[in-house]
């Protein structure tokens, strides 16, 4: 259970998230939109410990657990997982050895027995499968040359592989085509067992199509200022955000 | 401070250096100081011949008129040449065959993770182990004869094969060439003896680990390989020393010959203790190495990865003499606290068509200073000659220094120099993104490293390329946060 309670979070002088509210139970997922600029990456980057982001009131749970306090390697540990809205290139890294060796992290601070080279391979070539993923990529430097869409697969693999406990997808959807779209949706889905939640950033109703969200949350200047069930994202996209920032 | 904290503090210093230990033994060594005298006992120790000991002579003559450079960035106080160790050695003769070596010195070396005992040894791998001014052991013999191969202690090849060693000593490297060369070419104790016959490809890696142990003694060892027409080898390096307090001196020289279609693969992991957090002790790394490309078609190339060391003074060249020949030169060079490199390389283009290649990755933490140095010359009668220079450095943190001091000179219109440099820090984001996903910050950092240095370490033979990345991430501990 995610538990976000009265969040204020600054970038250098500039408070950007003025107090959010928000509550994930278990096994919910929960859809985040809301205008450009609202303060949806903030929140992402907040949750997963990016560094001047500073938290200046409120608190974050997660499983009971204080994780503003954790380093982002620790949150990870917990299960937190970020998909970036823009994923980071890491060049000369392999994408097979960059996966190998941050599952092998998570599992070591789990205490659980890190995975041999074949071991492995044989898991992330099943994922990598799953999401119609070609297997060159295992080979290639981390998103390196990736197309916009690609590098958003990679992302899903790399949740598909950590299995986290709670994924946050920062705008998963965007530069993804309809197939590509129908197969991310299906990796959240396939993770969805009554203990694993998301948090799902989005501008677009047809993604929610595919991950029908429990609670829909409109962020708008640095808080949420409405939330409502799977039908509220239907009635924005006609509707827009006029008149919410307000509120 | 309390004894706890003491021994978690030294367990965390021996951590990051694991090869800070001394070995004890009993040692013979000779007075402190260098002096004419002191060559000569040199020599009469290893019953050389006369005209080496004339060799030592001329260079230590050479060595007495010259001053030592000061034109590198680097800063050191003065060298005192005369409180100095020329030669230090077990004292019990050396041993005949791999059963006699003293068990301590076996137990030396496994501890750095090199056994010398055959059946343990790495697949395909021949040692020859230096430990201070003497050879101890080398491996595989038999099976590097049954080649044709020879690879011994030089101080060996000078009484087992005197011809050889005569036409090719000091031929890359003269005797006055510089002063650290000129101060090796004295006194110089042992270091490797390669010879690969005519159409000969050497069956094994050939690998010499050096060892400094004695207190105030420095290392000066000579390494000799020659690839007669169309033979090849690959020969590797490795080097480490105990912590100390005070700095030690490590001049070596490495001359390498190629003749017709042979080919050179030269590569170096150099550990050396680097000194303390505040700058205290480490191994004085001035190294002279050369190779000749003298045939035609043939192909030198250096690889190394330096990470050691106080200081580091290098710049593995080639000279370009055979018409097509091929130089190469790939670096990474890790400097953290106050650790300072200057190391490059010198292409020299003589022949036609001759093709070099140099890639330089300098990676600077702390307060430490990391200068690439390197000089392409391309003469008058190289026409068709190309050069491709990449010089990249990765800086992490404010406080150190990255420099790129690239010298071309070409007196020939048809010759191709392309010279590419970036600079570079670890990017937050890039960070981030590792840590999210579960990675320690320095975890991280050695992946980003290693990704930088990359189209270096692939060119290490691979039972050395993973040993040379665990190196990269342990030299730059405490580099971050
Ligand atoms: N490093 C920074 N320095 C200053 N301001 C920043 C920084 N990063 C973000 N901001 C500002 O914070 C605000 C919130 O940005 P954020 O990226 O969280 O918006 P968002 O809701 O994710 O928008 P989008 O829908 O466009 O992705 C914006 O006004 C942005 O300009
Ligand atoms: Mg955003």
């Amino acid at each position: 259970m995610l538990e976000i309670r009265n969040l204020h979070a600054r970038i250098g002088e500039t408070e950007i998230l003025k107090g959010v509210d928000l509550v994930i139970p278990d096994g919910q997922v929960h859809a985040v939109m809301g205008p450009n600029g609202a303060g949806k990456s903030t929140l992402a980057y907040v949750l997963a410990g990016r560094e001047g982001y500073e938290v200046t009131a409120g608190e974050a749970l997660f499983n009971g657990q204080d994780i503003l306090a954790m380093d982002p390697e620790d949150r990870a540990a917990a299960g937190i997982f970020l998909a970036f809205q823009y994923p980071v290139e890491l060049p000369g890294v392999g994408n097979a050895n960059f996966l190998r060796t941050a599952l092998n992290a998570i599992r070591k601070k789990r205490g659980e027995e890190e995975l041999d080279a074949v071991a492995f391979l044989k898991l992330a070539r099943a994922a990598a499968k799953q999401l119609a993923i070609k297997e060159d990529f295992l080979k290639r430097n981390v998103n390196v040359g990736f197309s916009g869409g690609e590098k958003k697969r990679n992302e899903m693999l790399q949740m598909a592989l950590l299995r986290p406990g709670l994924a946050i997808l920062d705008e998963t959807d965007s530069g993804l085509d309809i197939d590509a779209l129908r197969i991310v949706a299906e990796g959240v889905n396939a993770l969805r067992d009554g203990k694993f939640s998301a948090l799902v950033i989005t501008h677009y109703q047809r993604l929610l199509d595919h991950i029908v969200p429990d609670v829909v949350h409109v962020l708008a200047n640095g808080r949420i200022v409405r939330s409502g069930p799977a039908a509220l994202a239907r009635e924005l996209e006609a509707s827009g955000y006029a008149g919410l920032e307000a509120a | 401070m309390s004894t706890t904290t003491e021994t978690a503090i030294q367990e965390l210093a021996d951590r990051k250096y694991k090869y800070g230990f001394t070995t004890d033994i009993p040692m013979e060594a000779f007075p402190r100081g260098l002096s004419a005298d002191i060559v000569r006992l040199i020599s009469a120790k290893k019953g050389e011949p006369d005209w080496l000991l004339a060799w030592r002579l001329k260079a230590y003559e050479a060595w007495l008129r010259m001053e030592e450079p000061h034109w590198a960035r680097i800063q050191h106080p003065p060298i005192d040449y005369q409180s100095l160790y020329y030669y230090a050695a077990p004292a019990k003769p050396a041993p005949k065959s791999l059963d006699e070596v003293d068990p301590e010195l076996l137990k030396t070396y496994e501890k750095l993770g090199i056994p010398l005992n055959e059946r343990a040894a790495l697949a395909g791998v021949a040692v020859d182990a230096v430990f201070d001014s003497v050879s101890v052991a080398t491996t595989f013999r038999e099976t590097l004869a049954k080649a044709g191969v020879i690879f011994c202690p030089i101080s060996e090849a000078v009484r087992e094969h005197p011809e050889l060693v005569r036409a090719y000593l000091g031929s890359v490297v003269p005797a006055g060439d510089n002063y650290f060369a000129a101060l090796n070419s004295a006194v110089f104790s042992d270091g490797s003896f390669v010879f690969v016959p005519k159409g000969v490809r050497c069956p094994m890696e050939l690998s010499t680990y050096f060892r400094i142990n004695a207190r105030n003694t420095g290392q000066f060892e000579h390494t000799l390989i020659i690839a007669e027409e169309g033979a090849s080898v690959s020969y590797l390096e490795g080097c480490t020393a105990p912590m100390r307090d005070e700095n030690q001196l490590h001049a070596a020289v490495v001359e390498l010959v190629a003749l017709d279609e042979a080919k050179i693969k030269y590569s170096t992991v150099q550990n050396w203790y680097p000194g303390d957090a505040e700058g205290r002790g480490g191994i004085y790394n001035f190294v002279t190495k050369r190779g000749a490309c003298r045939g035609r078609n043939s192909k030198i190339s250096w690889t190394q990865v330096e990470t050691g060391s106080a200081i580091t003074w290098k710049y593995p060249s080639c000279i370009l003499q055979g018409e097509g020949s091929v130089g190469e030169f790939y670096s990474v060079a890790v400097t953290n606290h106050h650790q300072q490199a200057d190391t490059g390389t010198k292409m020299i283009h003589i022949g036609r068509n001759t093709t070099s290649t140099i890639v330089s990755k300098g990676i600077s933490a702390g307060r430490s200073n990391n200068t690439y140095r390197g000089l392409v010359k391309i003469l008058p009668g190289a026409a068709g000659a190309r050069n491709f220079t990449q010089c990249d450095s990765l800086l992490i943190g404010n406080e150190c220094g990255a420099h790129t001091v690239p010298y071309i000179e070409s007196r020939n219109a048809s010759a191709k120099v392309e010279h590419e440099a970036t600079t570079s820090k670890i990017a937050e984001d890039q960070l981030f993104y590792c840590r999210s996903r579960g990675l320690s910050e320095e975890d991280a950092v050695g992946l980003i490293v290693n990704g930088f240095c990359r189209e270096v370490l692939k060119e290490l033979p691979m039972e050395f390329a993973v040993e040379a990345q665990k190196l990269l991430a342990v030299s730059l501990e405490g580099s971050v946060g």
